[in-house]
């Protein structure tokens, strides 16, 4: 798996005495201009907690933007899974690999994302480390603005993955029954319920100490929540015990209601399940995250 | 809830009004590690304070306490008469920081780190976009403004992150070692640039780890070691307690050092330091004179060295160094060393004894 996160790819090496660019070596700090950009009329209102939101997205953005290595996470890693287990399986558990590919993609479109969310949790470790962040809690706004930010630039990201995930099927031959419509309504519900999903890693990269750990962790709590799930196949095969699990665990309920969606077959129950449980992990984790971020 | 809070801290002291920074028996411990311990504080607005001390003596845990980003352990803390326990949002709106490792995000351009705190202010788009570049021609950033911020020079990013602190024109800026790494010119840079904040009317909180900043800044200083303060005057009355000064000496030949430093001692009344460079040594001129005074004396003992036939290679008299504080105020010297120094300042190593 690839762990091009943006600080990794951005190499975070000090060079504290490079000189300075010959256009700017010049540079004599001016009183008069400095007291200028000092006085700049009244300062404006706090900003809107909503405003400072998409303000942060806006900075993740810009990252993608900058350091487009990132969202190789979220293209290859995605295409990687699907050929891989449509190949493996298809044959073996379904006759063929286009008939699989109908059970699966819905699935896998849910793994990969899901598992993408993670990153999240790196990248908040990472900008944690860094003095910017002590800037930003130094200002005046609404406190969960910063976290808030990260998930609005990951769901970018996640849909990014789904559609990529989703051309690739097309591609392979998966041919939805809900259509259009039934389509982007399971993606959007995935990608709403990662978004809620993430506030888990938010905690955790607030939480652990170092990029390993976060990655570890990460690791620890999504094999068993993706692997463990009707995504790869019924669980009416299973143990007793194992359906258990699987009947608990909400990514299988997401699986279970994104499939229907993509199906052209709408499982209100299956729908409230993941409302529900997406409420809870952002009541439940956005607290936790908005705790450790005040308390660091 | 932002006015009641400014009426409250109104009522609550009018002796305060007047101080930007008050702090009684503000600590903090990690865990058995007393970071801070018990420091008083009572810093006036409308000038440059300096907290000088050596690396982990509290200057950042302590700006980092009265910046609202840690929270105190005991004692109590007021910016501006707001308590940073109790109302930070009226602290944050009022102060800015500049931390000791650069505040901007390296990943986007100078101008978009400006533009981003902007609107985390409030500003909108167009306003922001102005700001943005009315700072960046201030600080000498605007060739630089569409560069990421990690190409920077160690002197360009330290200056986008005080354009980046006075974004909201605080009334109080932080300054958390500004210069440590930096080359003798961006260091004047940045001496400018906070001369002309504080002549607006900004007061500024510097720490640093050289006598020198702090004595060309500010206009009162603390010295603190091991969390506590253990001296706190203008410069001159902490080099007065200091002594006046330092003489540096370089000999040509290393076999003439023992004479040398007898003429020193002679002629100075000063302890001589062995340095350990083997043809170098210091004496400190201690008996509390005016510069002059210890220019004078300097100068006869560079003739009283030349009448002794020793060859001179260099002679010069400088501040007191912090080491030279530090001896003086606590009798032993400031323990770590910084290798990353490359100031000016002449910097005396012990001989070992
Ligand atoms: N987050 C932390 N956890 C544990 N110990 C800490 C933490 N921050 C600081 N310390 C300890 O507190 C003491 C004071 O550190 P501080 O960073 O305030 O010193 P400083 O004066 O700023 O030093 P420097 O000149 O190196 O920046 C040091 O012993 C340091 O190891
Ligand atoms: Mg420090």
């Amino acid at each position: 798996m690839s762990t091009a996160s943006p600080g990794q790819a951005t190499g975070t090496s000090e060079s504290p005495a490079r000189t300075d660019q010959p256009a700017v070596r010049d540079y004599v700090p001016s009183a008069e201009t400095i007291a200028a950009v000092l006085s700049p009329g009244a300062r404006p209102a706090r900003p809107s907690a909503l405003s400072a939101s998409v303000t942060f997205g806006w900075r993740a953005m810009l990252k993608i933007k900058h350091v487009p290595e990132q969202l190789f996470d979220v293209t290859a890693f995605p295409i990687m899974m699907t050929l891989m287990f449509t190949y493996l399986f298809g044959g073996a558990l379904a006759g063929s690999t286009r008939e699989y590919l109908q059970f699966l993609l819905p699935g896998i479109m849910v793994m990969s994302v899901v598992m993408t969310t993670m990153y999240t949790g790196v990248t908040v470790n990472n900008d944690i480390e860094k003095g910017v962040f002590d800037r930003f809690r130094s200002l005046p706004m609404w406190r969960p603005a910063p976290m808030v930010g990260y998930l609005l630039g990951d769901m970018f990201r996640y849909t990014m993955g789904a559609t990529v995930i989703l051309v690739l099927g097309l591609v392979l031959g998966f041919r939805p029954e809900g259509g259009v419509g039934g389509v982007l309504a399971g993606m959007a519900l995935l990608v709403a319920f990662s978004f809620a999903f993430s506030w888990v890693w938010t905690m955790f990269g607030l939480m652990l100490r170092s990029e390993k750990s976060v990655m570890g962790t990460s690791m620890l709590v999504l094999f068993p929540l993706t692997f463990l799930s009707n995504i790869l196949v019924d669980p009416e095969t299973m143990p007793g015990w194992l359906q258990v699990f699987v009947d608990v665990n909400p990514v299988a309920h997401l699986v279970a209601a994104v499939r229907g969606l993509m199906a052209g077959e709408v499982d209100t129950g299956e729908l409230v399940w993941v409302t529900a449980s997406g409420g809870v992990l952002i009541v439940v984790f956005g607290t936790l995250t908005m705790r450790l971020y005040n308390r660091k | 809830m932002e006015t009641t809070e400014e009426k409250g801290a109104a009522a609550m002291s009018e002796r305060t009004a007047e101080l930007a920074i008050e702090t009684s028996q503000l600590v903090k411990t990690f865990g058995d590690n007393r970071a801070v311990d018990g420091i008083d504080l009572a810093v006036p607005t409308g000038a440059v304070y300096g907290v000088l001390g050596p690396n982990g003596a509290g200057k950042t845990t302590t700006v980092r306490m009265l910046a609202t980003l840690l929270r105190p352990d005991g004692g109590q803390a007021r910016v501006f008469g707001h308590d940073v326990l109790r109302e930070p949002n009226a602290v944050r709106s009022r102060v800015s920081l500049t931390g000791q490792y650069a505040s901007v995000d390296e990943d986007l351009t100078g101008a978009e780190n400006l533009v981003l705190l902007a609107r985390l202010l409030g500003h909108r788009k167009p306003a922001a976009r102005d700001r943005a570049a009315a700072l960046l021609a201030a600080f000498g950033l605007e060739e630089a403004a569409d560069r990421q911020v990690k190409n920077y020079s160690g002197g360009m990013r330290r200056r986008l992150d005080i354009a980046a602190s006075i974004l909201n024109t605080p009334d109080l800026l932080f300054l958390d070692e500004p210069t440590t790494g930096l080359d003798p010119r961006s260091r004047s840079q940045v001496w400018d640039i906070v001369r002309a904040v504080v002549a607006h009317g900004t007061t500024v909180l510097l720490t640093t780890q050289y006598m020198e900043e702090a004595d060309r800044l500010a206009g009162r200083i603390a010295v603190i070691d091991h969390g506590k303060v253990i001296a706190e005057g203008t410069p001159g009355e902490l080099k007065s307690s200091v002594g006046a000064g330092a003489v540096h000496v370089r000999l040509r030949e290393a076999w003439q050092r023992e004479q040398a430093r007898q003429v020193l001692a002679r002629t100075l009344d000063a302890q001589v330091q062995l340095d350990a460079d083997p043809v170098a040594l210091t004496a400190r001129i201690m008996d509390g004179g005016t510069r002059d005074r210890a220019a004078a004396q300097a100068s006869r003992a560079l003739a009283e060295l030349d009448e002794a036939g020793i060859t001179v290679d260099d002679f010069s008299l400088g501040q007191p160094s912090l080491d030279e504080v530090f001896l003086a105020l606590t009798g032993h010297p400031a323990e770590q060393a910084d290798d990353s120094e490359q100031d000016g300042e002449r910097e005396s190593v012990e001989a070992a004894k």
